[in-house]
């Protein structure tokens, strides 16, 4: 099979991921999409390596995993506890920087 | 020689002037007594100085303290020191005795003042600075001394400054006092950098090795200084307006030492004008319009203190044309300033006496007839009178007509033209003076209602009897085997010039004496007789110019007030528009720039998503379209 459709599926999550974190208002679902979006990144990379025969790219991916892993945890804890101050997960709610 | 004695000469005034105006109305009592007796202490101490000085030999008659070291930066030394010679002598008597004599009379004339000890505490500051005009042995205490009688003299004619009219005055004499003063300060700087001394002894001995030029600039300077302090052309214009201070400060100040400063400055400065021969024409022809210009003026004031003011311009010019024939004239300036002084003082008192017997009026029109009201003040102001127009024997024959003298035994066109020039001053001032005498002492009544004019007090008319004493004597005493100008002369005229004679001296005085008779003529011929008690209007182009003071405060206010306005509205301007644009502009950009950009900060976390999105989407498609 045609390592170039990975990348096209690649691309194609990576959009909805961006598309979810800009127009969703519920901070778990950007927060899902975010995820998503390492994914697709993630996904790339692993096509790259297979195409180039070397294992960097997995190397990375692995590294991205372990990343994306701390940031579940921050981001989930951060959530929690706007949630719990605003009973509200909505990302809009969470602006007062501007005011 | 030196002495310790000279420093209190300033010391007391400057302590009494002080104490009075920190103690305030607790000293209201006794602060006039107490400045008075200051001021006749100084002149007990002068009489002594001037006594002792007689004694010794010529050449140890000069007398020298040193205070302090005072400036000591690199090259420059200045050690504030005092000198005492015949030449500072001579006016230190003049300003304590006039000065005593003032103290008395103002202790009656200030009476109803409530400000009375404000004004004695001004007069013992002007007394103390003007001391130390004459005895600083440099041109740096002589500056403080020249600074600080143009404070007192600003504060003096101020002095009833609740009259908005009174504080302007003060304030063009400070002004244009202030011109002068910047010529002062040049010519110490031009004497620093050409001398690298500016004590008069350190200046003399060096100056025969300076350049002419820069001895020339810096007698220009000093004779600018000269005309600022002594309201001489063209920095005259003060002297009337001043006339706004109270009656006795008119004859402290402006008539007998204040304004006679500039020939001091010059007289001390002889060995620099005798090697400016340029810097010396420029001081008589300075003189000679003066003395014509102020002569003119005083045709056609109808106040008496203008019309003396006027004269004293007049006369001051006389001795700064003296000044300007060198050794030859300095004795005779020197000699008419004393002389001036006793008559000039006595005049003005006359004319305080005369106004406080007329409820403060001072338009000689509404006078008339006062001889029989106030004879001792008619005969103080008649001797005074006789001494300035020059009637032999008085005082002003022997010292004007000496310096007639001299300008036409300056030789040539020259001389001719100058003793002319003298001369019709002369003419003019036995005019004017004429015409102040029957104004206001004989003709009919002229008085506004409900004046009923009287003699003034003992402690008036005695300092005006005391210097009508000095007016008819002084010159006689002084002239007299030229005893003044032999006592004078190791300061001014240290090597024995020949003095060349043009005109013998009894022609001249004959040629005074003429030109005398002339104007009293005129002036007997025009004001015997009735008088209106309104000055005419339909007169000719010549007087209304003199009324205007010859437009002296037009020309100044077109050629220096609307320029100087003018540069300070577009300065003005500048500043505001160009400076203060600039600045509001820079912060107007931020605020601006600033208002537009926070419009980016929505707080959404979506919106900065997107940018981020965006951003990265830019980068990758420069990145794609730099690769290929």
């Amino acid at each position: 099979m045609n390592p170039t459709n990975y990348l096209y599926l690649s691309a194609l999550l990576f959009s909805i991921g961006a598309v979810g974190v800009i127009i969703r208002r519920n901070a778990i679902v950007v927060f899902m999409c975010i995820e998503l979006m390492l994914n697709a990144a993630n996904l790339a990379f692993v096509t790259f390596a297979r195409m180039n025969g070397n294992l960097e790219g997995q190397v990375i991916a692995f590294f991205t995993m372990v990343v994306a892993a701390c940031e579940v945890v921050v981001g989930l804890a951060i959530i929690v506890s706007i949630y719990r101050s605003r009973r509200s997960a909505s990302v809009d709610d969470a602006s007062l920087l501007s005011r | 020689m030196t002495s310790s004695n000279l420093v209190y000469l300033i010391a007391l005034p400057l302590f009494s002037s002080a104490l009075l105006m920190l103690l305030g109305r607790k000293a209201d009592k006794w602060g006039h007594i107490f400045a008075t007796l200051i001021a006749a202490s100084t002149f007990f101490i002068g009489v002594s100085e001037f006594l002792a000085m007689r004694d010794r030999a010529v050449e140890m008659r000069a007398v020298t303290q040193k205070l302090f070291t005072w400036i000591s930066v690199g090259d420059l030394q200045v050690d504030a020191g005092l000198l005492l010679d015949q030449l500072s002598i001579s006016f230190v008597l003049l300003i304590t005795g006039v000065g005593t004599l003032i103290h008395i009379y103002s202790i009656a004339y200030m009476s109803h003042d409530r400000d009375r000890r404000r004004f004695f505490s001004y007069l013992n500051l002007f007394i103390a600075a003007m001391l130390l005009l004459v005895l600083g042995d440099s041109y740096l205490s002589l500056y403080v001394g020249w600074e600080g009688v143009g404070l007192a003299s600003y504060l003096l004619i101020g002095f009833w400054n609740q009259k908005p009219e009174y504080a302007t005055a003060a304030k063009k004499a400070f002004v244009m006092n202030r011109v002068g003063d910047f010529g002062l300060s040049i010519a110490i700087m031009i004497a620093f950098a050409t001398f690298g001394s500016v004590s008069f002894s350190g200046i003399e001995e060096k100056v025969g090795g300076a350049s002419e030029t820069a001895v020339t600039a810096m007698g220009l300077m000093l004779l600018l200084a000269a005309t600022g302090k002594s309201a001489q052309f063209p920095l005259q214009a003060w002297l009337g307006d001043a006339m706004a201070g109270p009656t006795p400060v008119s004859a402290l100040i402006h008539a007998a030492t204040m304004v006679t400063a500039g020939v001091y400055l010059i007289t001390r400065s002889n060995f620099v004008f005798d090697a400016a021969p340029n810097a010396q024409l420029a001081v008589v022809i300075i003189g000679v319009i003066t003395l014509l210009f102020g002569a003119i003026i005083g045709t056609a004031k109808d106040d008496i203190k203008k019309a003396l003011a006027a004269s004293t311009m007049s006369q001051i010019g006389y001795m700064i044309l003296a000044t300007g024939f060198g050794p030859a004239g300095y004795a005779f300036a020197i000699m008419h300033l004393l002389t001036h002084g006793f008559f000039k003082a006595g005049m003005f008192l006359g004319a305080g006496s005369v106004m406080h017997g007329m409820n403060d009026e001072v338009n000689m029109r509404r006078y008339g007839g006062l001889a029989k009201y106030m004879p001792i003040t008619a005969i103080t102001f008649g001797l005074g009178y006789l001494a300035i127009i020059g009637v032999p024997p008085f005082a002003g024959f022997y010292s004007k007509d000496k310096i007639i003298e001299t300008a036409f035994n300056a030789g040539g066109v020259q001389g001719v033209i100058f003793g002319g020039a003298a001369l019709l001053g002369a003419i003019i001032t036995a005019f004017y003076m004429t015409r102040v005498m029957l104004l206001t002492f004989f003709g009919n009544k002229r008085w506004a209602e409900g004046t009923h004019p009287h003699e003034s007090p003992v402690l008036m008319w005695a300092p005006m009897a005391v210097l009508a004493v000095g007016s008819v004597a002084s010159g006689y005493l002084l002239c007299s085997g030229k005893a003044f100008v032999t006592w004078l002369a190791p300061v001014v005229d240290k090597h024995k010039h020949e003095h060349v004679e043009f005109l013998p001296p009894i022609v001249v005085s004959i040629l005074a004496v003429t030109a005398v008779i002339i104007g009293v003529s005129i002036a007997l011929l025009k004001y015997r007789g009735e008088q209106s008690s309104e000055a005419p209007n339909d007169v000719s182009i010549f007087t209304r110019a003199a009324r205007r003071d010859l437009l002296q405060d037009d020309a100044n206010e077109f050629m220096f007030m609307r320029p100087g306005q003018k540069l300070t509205q577009t300065l003005l301007a500048t500043d505001e528009k160009v400076i203060d644009g600039a600045v509001r502009g820079v912060g107007a950009t931020m605020l601006g720039s600033a208002r537009g950009m926070r419009k980016l900060q929505s707080g959404y976390v979506r919106n900065y998503a997107l940018l981020i999105l965006i951003g990265a989407l830019l980068i990758l498609g420069t990145i794609w379209v730099v690769t290929i």
